[in-house]
């Protein structure tokens, strides 16, 4: 779970989408339990109410899920269904920046297409 | 509920007003952050609302119970001040020990350890401490009061970045063991905001903001660009600080933008972007805007 205090994403998204990456590198394996709040909360200083609050979020989604007085587990097919959403968030993620940033320094699409099937070697 | 409560409470010292008119309720089980610049009334506030001082006008409730002089409330909070206000020749461990004859939950073993922690020896005295440790004894003395409020002057003055980090852990660990209400005053803002669950911001002797710090956050942001692009965004809109860099401006703002807003920063190709706790408690309490002045060298 990687945390970064300087960046745009308000914290409870960043604990979110980093346990949606966990999740999708397999460091948080289906049917086993993930860190608990008060660990997270304790590990990065961060206020228990923000972490639950990016929990939630998952659990509202169905990826995790709570087991009464255990803690907090990955459920079944979460992988699947994540990389479902993160590949339906990836043109606006990715691609529209992409197009922003090539239209502001006057790159053309075949250019990118080039760029992306040449490879390291374009140029 | 182990409410707070300040009701229209003004506070003057001589001729000069402290507070004005502020009403407030510090609930119960939440992580406050009280800031304020220099003489905002962060202290006199504080000193208020733990009956060492007297308002002029309105009154303090704790439970719905006025705290003037009752002692059974005071017990209840642990104020920790900025001043050191133990006895000089005192030994660490009678502080302790005094302690526990005001607080009854006093845990000792919880303090001892915390000297461990810390590497404070008790069997020093009060005045061969440095600045730093000095603020770790009285820290751990009210991390260990267990009291249902803790009210915290300035911290973390003096102390370092190890020493910090290991009280934020602690009170933290604290707070999710047995939620209490605890009050944070100080200026190094940066390194607490996400410890805080909400902010109260003082500034020309009122409350400029009382408001969860997720919720202040989202509605803050700026946007930059060309000056003459964000001074036109800017119309009717609520801004607090204006920045310019030669043709580069930026402009903070604190309104939720609504999807329209959002559309016309782009559309005028301007940069958005979230605003830090600190940022934004500067822009708020800038009276007279001096920081946006560049100094002049030579």
């Amino acid at each position: 779970m990687n945390i970064d205090f300087g960046s745009q994403i308000p914290i409870y998204l960043q604990i979110s989408q980093s346990i949606e990456d966990d999740i999708i590198r397999d460091i948080f394996e289906e049917e086993t339990q993930i860190p608990s709040t008060t660990e997270v909360s304790l590990n990065y200083n961060i206020n228990p109410a923000t972490i639950a609050k990016g929990f939630n979020l998952l659990v509202d989604e169905g990826i995790l899920y709570k087991r009464r007085g255990v803690g907090m587990f990955v459920a079944k097919d979460a992988k699947k269904t994540l990389i479902k959403k993160q590949k339906d968030h990836f043109y606006d993620k990715y691609v529209v920046h992409l197009l922003h940033e090539a239209d502001k320094l006057g790159i053309h699409i075949e250019d990118i297409v080039k760029m992306l099937t040449g490879g390291p070697e374009y140029e | 509920m182990n409410n707070i409560e300040l009701k229209s409470i003004t506070k003057n010292y001589k001729a000069t007003c402290a507070l004005k008119d502020i009403s407030l309720i510090f609930e119960e089980k939440r992580i406050y952050g009280l800031l304020g610049r220099n003489g905002a009334g962060k202290t006199t506030l504080l000193n208020l609302m733990t009956n060492r001082i007297f308002p002029t006008h309105g009154h303090i409730t704790l439970s719905d119970q006025p705290i003037t002089e009752n002692d059974a409330l005071l017990e209840r909070i642990f104020y920790m001040t900025e001043r050191n206000l133990y006895p000089e020749s005192m030994k660490i461990h009678e502080v302790f020990r005094w302690t526990k004859t005001f607080y009854g939950n006093f845990d000792l073993n919880y303090a001892n350890g915390l000297c461990k922690k810390f590497d404070l020896n008790p069997n020093k005295k009060i005045k061969a401490l440095s600045t730093g440790y000095n603020t770790v004894a009285k820290l751990i003395v009210a991390l260990a009061s267990n009291a249902e409020l803790l009210i915290f002057d300035e911290p973390i003055l003096g102390l370092d970045a190890h020493h910090r980090t290991l009280f934020y852990k602690e009170l933290l660990a604290q707070y999710i063991k047995t939620p209490k209400t605890i009050i944070l005053s100080t200026h190094i803002i940066e390194e607490i905001a996400d410890l805080l669950e909400w902010v109260v911001i003082l500034g020309n002797q009122t409350v400029l903001i009382n408001e969860s710090v997720s919720s202040l956050l989202e509605r803050a942001y700026t946007v930059t660009g060309k000056s003459s692009d964000v001074e036109a965004f800017i119309q009717n809109k609520n801004f607090i600080g204006l920045e310019y860099l030669g043709n580069y401006c930026k402009a903070t703002l604190l309104e939720t933008p609504n999807t329209e807003t959002l559309e016309t920063i782009h559309q005028i190709g301007l940069e958005k972007s979230k605003v830090g706790l600190q940022e934004l408690f500067i822009k708020l309490t800038d009276i007279g805007g001096v920081l946006h002045e560049i100094p002049k060298i030579g």
